[in-house]
């Protein structure tokens, strides 16, 4: 794994975690405005660095959610808990 | 339906072998207090809330507890995968290599395999909420324990994020139990 790659994963991480923060308020402050609207952008950037690091890295998910060239990159290691950088 | 995301929630930076950090952090892979605990707890929790907040919020933090669960394995793993049998002997993993090799197996500290037991869930929205709550601060005890245990930088940098979860899902849930609490008193449902 190259420092580019572990970068955008950091990156990633950091958006992911907003996201789950933001989640649990929002389970139990469903109707403010602001962390909706910073959950919404959250959501946005997420798609598009996801996007980009698919792109080079291969899919982060199964199931329908990215697609994938030939051969099947989705089982290319380094899995989660293999990453030593 | 769950989606797995090649991603740890929060960076693993652990680079040596540490066979007496590994077997206490076990605690929180497959103890009482365990984050596996959490996620079965919670995700089995869910059926019976009241509330559509209390289901959604059950959802969410059961599957938070998943990927910690993945991280304290993550952890372990690191920490005992260049180990000899000689050195697991020496620190009093013989038996735990004999069954279980260097796979990431479900038992507390002292070895005991993760039981259903250790969970409750009782149908009551009330109850089981006391109970996530005190789940939370037992694990963050528990947390505050292993970071006094070990001098690691990238292990203690780990255990204080997961100590934080707690405290946040804490309080989530405590927000939860007196919207419920309040709208049991309202419909007179007891």
């Amino acid at each position: 794994m190259d420092h580019i790659q572990m970068q955008m994963l950091r990156d990633i991480q950091k958006l992911e975690f907003t996201a789950i923060e933001l989640t649990l308020y929002l389970d139990t402050h469903p109707d403010e405005q602001a962390p909706l609207n910073d959950y919404n952008k959250t959501a946005e950037k997420l798609d598009s660095l996801k996007m980009l690091y698919e792109k080079t890295y291969g899919p982060l998910m199964a199931y329908g959610f990215s697609s994938s060239p030939c051969p099947w990159r989705w089982i290319e290691g380094p899995w989660p808990w293999e990453i030593t950088l | 339906m769950w989606l797995y995301e090649k991603i740890l929630e929060y960076p693993v930076r652990v680079y040596k072998t540490d066979l007496r950090m590994a077997k206490y952090l076990m605690a929180q892979y497959g103890g009482p207090d365990s984050e596996l605990s959490a996620g079965v707890r919670y995700l089995t929790q869910r059926y019976s809330m009241p509330t559509n907040r209390a289901k959604g919020l059950l959802t969410d933090i059961g599957t938070e507890e998943l990927a910690h669960w993945e991280i304290i394995g993550t952890m372990i793993y690191k920490l005992i995968k260049d180990a000899t049998p000689e050195q697991l002997r020496q620190e009093d993993l013989g038996g735990y290599f004999t069954e279980h090799g260097q796979a990431i197996y479900p038992a507390d500290a002292s070895g005991i395999p993760w039981t259903a037991a250790y969970i409750q869930a009782t149908g009551d929205p009330v109850t089981d909420l006391h109970e996530d709550m005190a789940a939370e601060q037992k694990a963050r005890t528990t947390y505050e324990h292993l970071i006094r245990l070990t001098d690691d930088p990238g292990i203690k940098d780990a255990l204080r994020f997961l100590r934080e979860r707690e405290v946040v899902h804490f309080q989530r849930f405590g927000e939860e139990l007196n919207r419920v609490q309040e709208e049991l008193i309202a419909n007179k449902v007891f």
